[in-house]
């Protein structure tokens, strides 16, 4: 289950959207997904669609890999579509027991399905094009001004890329700790909920523990290499935009305009 | 002056309660004298508990005396102003390898050091590059280090310390949590910064395998240092070193025993080429 | 009373990019009583084999007995056969939850349904097992230090009175104090109750003093299976694998190559001085 999610996996390869810049690849998605909520008619879905698809085929991620990460989604897609399709009224399609299936329903459930595939799709293209390490960058330096309102940019980016690099060694060491409960008889899945949650605590206990001994040890190594916050650092992998990277923003822009025009006009 | 000197060095952990009230007060330093020559290779030895951790955590100014001074290159660890001139000198290296790596990238982790220090780009790329290839780790440098092993990811952290161009390095324990294979790659690793870059190397150990090859070898114990030599002058004393849960490598202890037995075995054997050399005289 | 594995297998993430066959074709007859010890390198398939032992990972195929039962068949009791087989992991004070130390061994006969009298009459004999002074037992397992916290962990396991004690790694991180304290508690189990101790270890001086045999793993097979003077005769064979024999092996051959005509089996510094006093006539 963990396994298929392919949201936030780093998937390698050497493609033009590899080498664009975070800023470009974070400011695209949050258009894409504005855009996917003000078209309404067929043409806007076709715009969106050779968007998305040009995207992905420069990419150079396989549409397949993609897909997979669909499958975690699937549960809330279906319960999205069944609320659309039974609780809107309107032109009545079919009826048997006490549901009522209206055009503007079946509409709306495809429609949102839709809505949905795009989202997962269009962000895991993002995703799978950029470290952890890029996407943090390109938060830090979007979100920049945000400093002179005294947020703390700096921190919560180094914050987001410590938690991204823990998340696979806090993911193996629950397993591990697990088995070790389970080697001293616990049972983690008998019971009412109650039981349940009771049975967590031998796991949580430890895995609290450890994490904030792990937050105590990396504070210090920091500490040691020399770390004092964001004021006068230097980086290894400066961002700065490349010719490729006014000519993206330029389609972006192009596009969103095309979907706004879509919007008025049809 | 030595690159790393101590004087009069006591430390105490002051445990509070939740008004702030002192509720015990445990000294982990009782009064360390030292004194450590730039170039050399020193082991500090002691059990789990002896002081030596709190010691090397006072070398690059993460932990403050509570009495007494530490200088290194001269310089005194409790002004401020030294703070950070102090850390870029004496780097460190730990003993969990998992929790010193910052980055999820093998060669942005080496950055994070100069980065910290404002070095221009174009430094830390040549900065990288020379201190992932004398842990011989160039090639992993696009690597996750979630997919190394144990001694790889020390060699990544060495790399990080490296990197920022210190005097000496302080090596906490850098192998307790490895496999021998691990321990013999960071060991070998921390000889030839030692030899080949002039690098001072302080290691903190509780293997005695690793401390044969040592210049100087200082053992501790209840907060104090209780012996200081060379590792033959020490490995000679074995009951000594018991009294302070310790013990000696297998050849140097089967050497002892030998002598004990009667044998004409001189003190403080510690390789198997000794070992044999005097056995082979005494059948002559 | 045996466990006995028959062609086990085991493939990690089967179906998925990252398969990678852990386990290949192992046949192994653990007797009652042994004192048996595995070493090979990191990754070499042994963590895996021995969760293997108690049921907790399932091989992909083969068979494994306990006492005669087939452990996969339907309606086992898998839970009673970790009681039985006493797993301690490595790092085991990782794992400790509770307010107290007794509190935290008593988790294990707690979950096995025992009495409230039976569970603490075990915590107790299993804390006193491990050597710990009893003016500890109603502190914060977090207040002691790490070679008492390990100690801790063991007697939790062995609060439940298993039959076998698989140890991973425990003396990993311990001083050498820390580290003969643990194996002589451990050997001390093994002599006085006749427990069947299983240790995995990356040290072959600890092995090569505890265990009666020893089995030697690399790239999930096991490769020698043997006493340990005669797996120890293979030094070779263990460095080409990335293992190695006592340091004590390694200078009884250089005597023999001076000329000195040793026994080469001898493994632990009291059997190689005894060999050298005697082939010297002392």
């Amino acid at each position: 289950m963990l396994r298929d999610i392919t949201i936030g996996q780093y998937y390698p390869a050497d493609s033009v959207i590899h080498r664009l810049d975070p800023r470009v690849k974070l400011f695209a998605t949050l258009i894409f997904i504005i855009s996917l909520f003000i078209f309404r008619s067929v043409w806007g879905l076709f715009i969106a669609t050779v968007f998305m698809f040009g995207f992905i085929r420069l990419s150079k991620v396989p549409f397949g890999y993609m897909v997979k990460g669909l499958k975690a989604v699937v549960i809330l897609m279906l319960i999205t579509a069944m609320f659309n399709l039974f609780l809107t009224n309107g032109k009545e399609l079919v009826s048997f027991w006490i549901f009522t299936i209206t055009y503007e329903g079946l509409r709306n459930a495809v429609m949102m399905a839709i809505r949905l595939i795009y989202l997962i799709l269009g962000t895991s293209v993002m995703t799978l094009t950029t470290t952890p390490n890029q996407l943090t960058d390109g938060l830090e330096k979007s979100l920049r001004p945000l400093n002179k309102i005294r947020v703390p940019v700096h921190e919560i980016a180094m914050m987001m890329s410590i938690a991204l690099r823990f998340i696979p060694i806090l993911v193996e060491e629950t397993d591990k700790i697990m088995r070790a409960q389970m080697a001293r008889g616990a049972d983690f899945e008998a019971g009412g909920i109650i039981k349940r949650a009771k049975s967590m605590i031998p796991l949580l206990v430890p895995l609290f523990v450890s994490a904030f001994r792990r937050a105590n040890d990396l504070a210090m190594a920091m500490e040691a290499r020399c770390y004092r916050g964001g004021t006068g650092r230097t980086k290894m992998k400066p961002l700065t935009y490349v010719p490729i990277d006014y000519k993206a923003y330029g389609i972006v822009l192009g596009y969103f305009a095309a979907m706004i025009a879509v919007r008025i006009v049809l | 002056m030595g690159i790393i000197k101590t004087n009069r060095l006591v430390h105490e952990y002051i445990h509070r309660d939740e008004e702030g009230n002192v509720e015990s007060i445990q000294s982990a330093l009782e009064g360390v004298n030292l004194e450590i020559e730039k170039g050399q290779f020193v082991a500090i030895l002691g059990h789990n508990g002896s002081g030596k951790s709190t010691l090397a955590k006072h070398m690059n100014a993460i932990l403050q005396p509570s009495e007494g001074t530490v200088w290194v290159q001269g310089m005194d660890t409790s002004e401020e102003k030294n703070l950070w001139d102090v850390r870029q000198s004496a780097g460190m290296v730990f003993q969990n390898p998992d929790n010193q790596i910052i980055a999820s990238v093998v060669e942005e982790d080496v950055a994070f050091g100069p980065e910290n220090m404002g070095v221009p780009t174009d430094e830390i790329w040549r900065r990288v590059e020379e201190s992932l290839k004398s842990v011989g780790m160039l090639k992993f440098r696009n690597h996750s280090p979630n997919k190394l092993s144990g001694g790889q990811k020390q060699r990544v952290a060495i790399a990080g310390v490296v990197a920022m161009q210190p005097d000496c390095i302080v090596f906490d324990e850098p192998t307790a949590m490895l496999d021998p294979n691990g321990r013999k790659e960071v060991l070998r690793t921390a000889h030839l910064l030692n030899r080949e870059k002039g690098v001072t190397v302080i290691l903190i150990t509780h293997y005695m395998e690793e401390v044969v090859e040592a210049d100087k070898v200082f053992v501790m114990d209840s907060g104090k240092i209780v012996m200081e030599g060379t590792p033959r002058q020490i490995f000679s004393q074995v009951e000594t070193l018991k009294k302070y849960r310790l013990d000696v490598p297998q050849i140097t202890l089967l050497a002892y025993e030998l002598r004990k037995a009667g044998l004409q075995i001189p003190q403080g054997i510690l390789t198997r080429r000794e070992l044999v050399d005097a056995l082979s005289k005494i059948r002559a | 009373m045996s466990i006995i594995l028959d062609k086990i297998n085991y493939i990690y993430g089967q179906g998925t990019a990252y398969e990678i066959q852990a386990l290949k074709n192992i046949n192994l007859k653990i007797e009652d009583g042994e004192f048996l010890g595995i070493i090979g390198h990191t990754g070499s398939g042994k963590s895996t084999l021995i969760q293997h032992l108690n049921g907790l990972t399932k091989a992909t195929s083969g068979a494994i007995y306990y006492n005669g039962a087939d452990i996969y068949d339907e309606g086992y009791p898998l839970k009673e056969l970790r009681t039985k087989v006493g797993l301690v992991f490595q790092y085991p004070e990782h794992q400790l939850f509770e307010t107290t130390i007794f509190e935290d061994v008593c988790f294990g006969p707690k979950n096995q349904g025992l009495t409230k009298k039976e569970v603490q009459l075990r915590a107790f004999a299993a804390l006193r097992s491990v050597g710990l002074p009893e003016e500890v037992y109603y502190h914060s397992p977090f207040d002691l230090s790490g070679g008492q916290k390990r100690r801790v962990a063991i007697a939790g396991v062995l609060a439940m009175q298993p039959d076998v004690l698989i140890l991973d790694e425990p003396t990993a991180g311990l001083d050498p104090k820390g580290r003969d304290d643990i194996l002589d508690q451990v050997a001390k189990l093994h002599r006085e109750r006749g427990m069947t101790v299983i240790l995995v270890s990356h040290s072959m001086e600890d092995v090569a003093k505890y265990v009666g045999r020893i089995i030697v793993m690399n790239q999930g097979s096991i490769v020698l299976d043997d006493v340990p003077g005669n797996v120890f005769a293979h030094y070779q064979e263990l460095e080409a694998i990335g293992l190695a024999a006592p340091q004590v092996t390694y200078l009884m051959h250089e005597l023999r190559e001076a000329g000195l005509p040793v026994d080469v089996s001898a493994t632990t510094v009291t059997e190689a001085k005894n060999e050298i006093l005697e082939k010297l006539g002392r």
